[in-house]
């Protein structure tokens, strides 16, 4: 048994669960965790080299890879083979090299009605907030809730705040918000209960792009402070990347 | 108002566009939407010779009033919604003709919760990443992304064939009785629920008012979770039927507007029985019957077979 802290959530070989009678989740590990969510899209880049019969769709995850298929085509121990079989042409090297999405976010003012909250809550100033939200790379582990709304890990401990006590009946597009240890962003109006710290002029999600999310799960993402002024351009020029 | 196709002149409770679902985008976050009785709204489709995936309408409940602006082949399946052409009743279930200047009119539902209305050439509005699902969470697909309102002009597509007016044979023609017997296979997270899965499955539940597009709430005795389980597992993505067991202890059936869910789920409903479920109204008895996936399959095979059946009855040839 390995002592790294990694090995012990990480699944080896794969573990199944039925979801239904389209779908099966193949279990990489059972913790938030890199090493585990590497295996995820080491996994998926394997499934989308060498398709596997009958599946339909990957939806990659924290910790499972879901995948839809054809019951008509294949069933759950087909597909047990056929993932245990990608399983074992897994190696280090093919865990994919995450994109670095840069996202430029306005901090604070009317587009971060929440940062002066955050910054009284760690007893550190807004500046503070903004320097140590815009540091690290965010993986994002997954992609749900709202179109493009994406799952980010690695928000520092310093900025850690509990949501709202009442949830806001509108949140707008491009909030960037902060939820207990998690941070994100709302690429389309929603309610929501997040501390909302900025607003990106990028258009996280339209449907008639091409790629209609600019990031996928298993990119990381940086947030750079920009000006009011710089937002507006953006928006000017219509939020291309 | 010149123009091919309706005009809305009351949208009725809840009436969107709908078709076969947004498939592929999920990992994006972007459910399938679409018809949540495929069978109806397939059904619907063939009895107008559209491919059975086409959009159509979804009424909820109460449905609209329209008035037609061109000739055309219409078939309404699904809710048992009393069909009014110029004040004259209309058959479901059946293809008939209507000509410019008639009025179309669709009352409350006796049983069953959603009605299917498809006109040949199919509702010719833009697709969006694929399909012309509505998709209301998201405010895209169908009409602008949002429900009918009054003065919607709706247009149909030119019909690909010639007029036929087929009508479907009786026996497959569903009856929207309560209870709703769902088979379901043990859930992602059945192993959270030892002590109580038995009892789930010998439960009568009732659909609660609370339901929508996005999941079927359910009022009964609280489904607990084994000691030492906590409701809240790492978030993962989900299928349309999965059975979430929240906080609350109160079931929650997931439809086809959510991607991923934060909440253990007990079971899931199979696809062939998620029709039946759309046609579930508040205070309908709502039963799982337990399945093993050999069985499901089975079932999912023959519905298959049914729906090449009634193409072939309709048509007296094969798909």
């Amino acid at each position: 048994m390995s002592t790294d802290p990694a090995a012990r959530h990480l699944y080896a070989p794969l573990r199944f669960r039925i979801a239904g009678d389209r779908g099966l989740l193949v279990d990489c590990g059972d913790a938030i965790d890199p090493a585990v969510n590497d295996k995820v899209r080491a996994l998926k880049a394997a499934a989308r080299q060498d398709p596997i019969d009958g599946v339909t769709e990957l939806i990659p995850s924290y910790r499972s890879l879901l995948a839809l298929y054809d019951p008509l085509r294949t069933d759950p121990d087909r597909l047990q083979k056929d993932f245990i079989r990608l399983e074992q042409t897994l190696t280090q090297v093919d865990i994919p090299v995450p994109d670095i999405v840069e996202i430029p976010v306005c901090y604070g003012g009317e587009f971060g009605p929440d940062i002066e909250f955050v910054a009284r809550h760690n007893r550190i100033s807004v500046d503070e907030v903004i320097r140590l939200h815009t540091g690290p790379c965010y993986r994002i582990y997954m992609i749900g809730f709202a179109p493009g709304f994406p799952y980010l890990g690695g928000l520092p401990e310093s900025l850690h705040t509990p949501r709202l006590e009442t949830p806001r009946p509108a949140v707008a597009a491009g909030s960037v918000g902060i939820a207990n240890n998690q941070t994100g962003m709302y690429p389309v109006q929603t309610p929501g209960g997040w501390r909302i710290i900025g607003r990106t002029p990028l258009r996280l999600f339209d449907p008639d792009r091409s790629e209609p999310v600019p990031y996928q799960a298993g990119d990381q993402i940086r947030f750079k402070s920009i000006s009011r002024q710089r937002y507006q351009q953006i928006i000017d020029t219509r939020g291309l990347m | 108002m010149n123009g091919n196709g309706f005009v809305v002149l009351t949208p009725g409770a809840l009436t969107t566009v709908q078709d076969r679902g947004r498939l592929g985008y999920q990992a994006l976050g972007i459910p399938e939407s679409g018809a949540l009785d495929r069978y109806a709204c397939q059904v619907a489709n063939l009895l107008v010779d559209n491919p059975p995936g086409n959009a159509v309408l979804e009424m909820t409940v109460v449905g609209p009033t329209l008035a037609v602006l061109k000739q055309m082949n219409l078939a309404f399946a699904g809710a048992d919604m009393k069909i009014t052409l110029n004040h004259a009743p209309v058959d479901p279930w059946r293809a008939f003709c209507v000509n410019p200047g008639d009025l179309l009119a669709f009352s409350m539902t006796g049983r069953g919760c959603r009605g299917y209305l498809a006109a040949g050439g199919g509702f010719d509005l833009p697709e969006v990443m694929g399909s012309r699902a509505t998709y209301l969470g998201g405010t895209l697909g169908g009409l602008n992304g949002r429900p009918l309102q009054k003065g919607d002009f709706l247009p149909v597509g030119p019909a690909r064939r010639a007029k036929r007016f087929y009508r479907l044979p009786d026996e497959f023609r569903p009856v929207y009785t309560s209870p709703i017997v769902l088979r379901a296979v043990p859930g992602p997270q059945a192993d959270y629920f030892t002590r109580t899965i038995d009892r789930f499955f010998n439960t009568d539940f009732t659909l609660g008012t609370r339901s929508d597009r996005m999941g079927c709430r359910l009022d009964g005795p609280v489904v607990p979770l084994d000691p030492g389980r906590q409701e809240s597992i790492i978030s993962e993505p989900i299928v349309p039927g999965s059975v979430q067991i929240p906080a609350d202890g109160q079931p929650i059936i997931l439809l086809g507007e959510q991607t991923t869910g934060g909440y253990a789920k007990i079971a899931t409903v199979i696809t062939p029985d998620l029709s039946r479920l759309a046609q579930a109204v508040p205070g309908d008895t709502i039963q799982f019957e337990p399945v093993d996936l050999k069985s499901a399959f089975r079932i999912y095979r023959k519905e298959t077979t049914r729906m090449d059946a009634i193409y072939r009855a309709l048509t007296g040839s094969s798909t």
